[in-house]
């Protein structure tokens, strides 16, 4: 609800994640949810300002959201924002057609 | 004859894969259930032929990687249709077969029509499991990138 509005075009995605320490710092965020800024620096191999600056990108890009608690801005990964990268119709069509190769195979290997 | 009818996110998608086989429809039933043959083209599996059934699909392509998706069968019509929910990386679908028996020169063969309605997911963050295709998608956007390039 209320992604679509955020949603990036396609080249913006993949330019913001082209990024090795961006990518990883989106792929934590996917994998253990919300996070300080501080909590993604200490494992993230560079300074706090670096990972803010890419936080900045990946929220310009929709890709992270963040909320302010306090002193804390906290970040959490927008997966829907992928949407447009996925592709998901293409993906699934090339899913199927190499599955119902194997289907041939099989049933060309099958008894009656 | 295959087609694909994307629409903006938040809604759902549809993808149709249709192919003709030189084999009569009980035999492709058998394929799209039985689940050793299943596995022989689809992925591993627990499924059985029964409204309400709750079946994993699996597929260990990497060791460091896991492929599964979540299912339920919706609706069994042997040697018809056959229909499940097919839920992966974060993206609920409905997967239905359709079997139409076909004539051909060397007797009867079988249209099988798939067809995949998806739903974007309106808060993909709390749905489990996840991680994995995620993180798959990820790594594979360096394959992806060099390919647009």
């Amino acid at each position: 609800m209320g992604y679509s509005g955020m949603q990036a075009a396609p080249d913006i995605l993949f330019r913001t994640l082209a990024d090795p320490t961006r990518r990883a710092l989106f792929e934590r965020l996917c994998a253990e949810g919300e996070k300080t800024v501080g909590a993604l620096t200490a494992r993230a191999g560079v300074s706090q300002p670096v990972v803010s600056k890419h936080l900045a990108m990946l929220k310009e890009a929709g890709l992270v959201r963040d909320r302010h608690e306090g002193r804390h801005t906290h970040y959490s990964a927008q997966l829907s924002a992928l949407a447009p990268l996925l592709d998901w119709t293409s993906q699934m069509t090339g899913f199927w057609q190499s599955r119902f190769d194997d289907l041939e195979n099989l049933l060309r290997r099958m008894d009656q | 004859m295959n087609g694909a009818a994307p629409s903006a996110a938040g809604e759902t998608r549809t993808v149709v894969v249709e192919r003709d086989f030189a084999y009569p429809p009980e035999k492709i039933w058998r394929a799209l259930t039985q689940p050793h043959l299943l596995a022989a083209w689809l992925m591993q599996n627990d499924f059985q032929a029964a409204v309400g059934h709750r079946f994993t699909l699996r597929k260990e392509p990497r060791p460091d990687f896991h492929i599964a998706v979540d299912c339920k069968v919706l609706a069994v019509e042997p040697h018809k249709m056959l229909s499940y929910t097919w839920d992966a990386m974060g993206l609920a679908s409905v997967v239905t077969f359709t079997l139409t028996p076909t004539t051909t020169p060397t007797g009867g063969g079988t249209r099988v029509r798939m067809e995949q309605t998806g739903f974007t997911p309106d808060r993909p963050q709390n749905i489990a499991g996840a991680k994995a295709g995620w993180k798959r998608m990820l790594g594979d956007l360096e394959t992806v990138l060099a390919r647009i390039e």
